[in-house]
């Protein structure tokens, strides 16, 4: 074998010895499972570990190593890597601009997920006291708001509120707000949120409703015998059996929801590029505008890998409580 | 426990609202797609468009590069999601079938990756890609799509693995199969619902995917149908009637798929995301 006799010239002799018995080794093995046994897992495993390290951890590294880089269009187009130090992160960390965007970015995920999980949970709970036929018919129209395309939800939203011809204008001045009739929704800061909250909290709504509906199918009837036996009430029912059941999954929901709130890009970007006057712009959205859009990649990288580090703070919380949750299941 | 008329009315006229609330803006895409323009650039709305037209899908489909763009989404949707699957579906079994050290690890790493925050990364993305000079090319596309999907399939097909039981394998291999040949032969036609669940997922969220397109392809023979559709308002100035021609054209794929995976999507998602 060409390999053994170019290795014999350079490596020592031990490691000679060591592929040589390889391929007798496991024939000496007994049953044909053992055989396999030891390097198949590892093998299967390699082209998905590979994939995930190359394509997730590189990028994650990358994004680290430009943050520390002067990187604006001269050093861009002249392929220049001019290190800086932390100079972005002082920079960044030092405008107000963006200690206002953090701000923000917090408030609306609040308020988000404030809304995104109560009523996700009453509508949750409606469906479980809904008979059949209405049931079905409500989660038909849940199952119509998860499924729709973000892009093609934002665009439908764009039109539910134009200024001209908008269904929501009409509507509103139909029932009495006449100022309303011809308002622009996406001139103010205040009104644009709205919209994307109003379209985020629609899509968000069904996951949780149709999964705390499925939870709560899993709740033992006795509990609510024994609970009314005691002489609870509707009430009472809920705070003692209902709610207690619930807690773990409404628990990992909500993290689920801040995560998933938090780095919101298609909603805010196609509602409106995160205007006007970049008043809408949450983190994500200001890496973005502020490394592609403004040309500071370093600067953009900095804030991003700033925003990757809250959520990776976020992420490991939430998979500590689920892991918690299912610690016999893994 | 009785309850009084009103009781039994309330949640059913609840429930009525919120369908109306919950399906109306996919109703209204529909809706304002079929309407002559007339109808749609009016003072009253009409909530039930009687006359119904078709000529704002054909505006949308005689669009530029609309069948370019047509083939580059599915091109790069069904690529990734084959990749992810062939490469799920050795990860998934090796999880799910065996025991060995690491496994802990192995899960962990998939259920971190399964939250990247792609939607963060798409600077250094871009770097990487332009210094690899693929910028405008459907392959970073397609890998990375690849890798977005990939965590989620490893984990619900883990579960559709384990799911089948062990001993039809164990017979397959007393019978003289080896243990590849028992997969291929008796695990992989019951894996069949699971592998199509999976991977119809797997579609809707590379479909669907907006960041990364946004930044890499800036030529418009080179993107996808969410690009297109984000600035269709933009190229067609307040043509709405072929906007929402165009959406609905774009939604109408993914609602049906989904109507009907609705239930797996439910087991899929909290046998994926949430229990791991």
């Amino acid at each position: 074998m060409s390999v053994q006799t170019e290795r014999t010239d350079t490596a020592p002799a031990p490691v000679v010895r060591k592929t040589d018995p390889a391929p007798p080794g496991p024939a000496a093995g007994g049953p044909a499972g053992r055989r396999r046994g030891v390097p198949a897992p590892y093998l299967l495993l390699l082209p998905a570990l590979l994939a995930t390290v190359v394509l997730l951890g590189w990028p994650l590294v990358k994004n680290g190593l430009l943050s520390f880089q002067n990187l604006n269009p001269r050093q861009l187009i002249l392929h220049l890597t001019e290190w800086n130090g932390v100079d972005n992160y002082t920079e960044v960390l030092g405008s107000s601009d963006f200690w206002k965007v953090v701000q923000r970015s917090v408030v609306f995920t609040a308020v988000n997920v404030a809304l995104i999980m109560v009523l996700g949970t009453l509508v949750g709970l409606l469906l479980a006291r809904l008979g059949k036929g209405m049931r079905l018919l409500l989660m038909l129209g849940l199952v119509l708001a998860w499924a729709m395309p973000v892009i093609a939800a934002t665009t439908v939203y764009q039109w539910l509120f134009a200024q001209r011809f908008g269904v929501v204008n009409w509507i509103l001045d139909a029932l009495g707000w006449h100022a309303m009739a011809d308002y622009n929704w996406f001139g103010s800061q205040l009104s644009t949120f709205s919209v994307i909250t109003l379209l985020i909290v629609w899509q968000s709504v069904p996951f949780v409703a149709i999964n705390l509906y499925a939870a709560t199918t899993t709740i033992p009837k006795e509990l609510y015998e024994a609970a009314s036996l005691d002489g609870a009430g509707a009430w009472t029912g809920f705070t003692s059996v209902t709610f207690p059941f619930l807690r773990p999954f409404l628990w990992a929901t909500t993290f689920l929801e801040v995560i998933w709130v938090f780095k919101a890009f298609p909603q805010i970007f196609a509602i409106n590029a995160g205007g006007p006057d970049r008043l809408t712009e949450t983190l994500p959205i200001y890496a973005f505008v502020e490394g592609p859009g403004n040309q500071h990649y370093g600067m953009g990288s900095a804030i991003s890998f700033l925003t990757i580090l809250i959520l990776l703070g976020l992420t490991a919380y939430y998979l500590r409580t689920v892991l918690k949750q299912e610690e016999d299941e893994l | 426990m009785k309850r009084s008329l009103i009781g039994r009315l309330w949640p059913n006229a609840t429930a009525a609202v919120l369908f109306v609330v919950f399906a109306f803006p996919v109703y209204w895409m529909f809706a304002t797609a079929l309407k002559p323009t007339g109808d749609i650039v009016t003072e009253d709305p009409v909530f039930f468009p009687t006359d119904v037209t078709f000529g704002h899908f054909a505006k949308a489909v005689d669009a530029d590069h609309f069948w370019t763009l047509v083939g580059n989404s599915l091109t790069v949707t069904i690529l990734a999601v084959l990749f992810a699957l062939v490469i799920a579906l050795l990860a998934s079994f090796a999880l799910a079938r065996m025991r060995f050290r690491g496994r802990r690890g192995f899960l962990l790493t998939f259920m971190i990756a399964q939250m990247a925050p792609w939607e963060v990364m798409v600077i250094a993305i871009y770097m990487i890609v332009r210094d690899a000079e693929m910028l405008d090319s459907l392959v970073p596309l397609t890998v990375f799509y690849m890798i977005m999907v990939l965590p989620f399939t490893i984990l619900t097909l883990r579960g559709y693995v384990a799911a089948v039981p062990k001993e039809l394998e164990e017979s397959a291999m007393v019978d003289g199969c080896t243990r590849g040949q028992a997969f291929v032969r008796v695990i992989f036609p019951l894996l069949a619902p699971g592998l199509m669940a999976t991977s119809l997922f797997g579609f809707i969220t590379a479909w669907n995917e907006f960041p990364l397109v946004l930044i890499l392809n800036k030529g418009v023979e080179k993107q996808t149908l969410p690009l297109w559709l984000s600035s269709f308002q933009t190229t067609f100035g307040d043509d709405w009637g072929a906007t929402m021609a165009a959406a609905s054209l774009f939604a109408l794929p993914i609602l049906v798929l989904f109507v009907f995976l609705q239930r797996k999507a439910v087991s899929g998602l909290t046998t994926g995301a949430v229990k791991g």
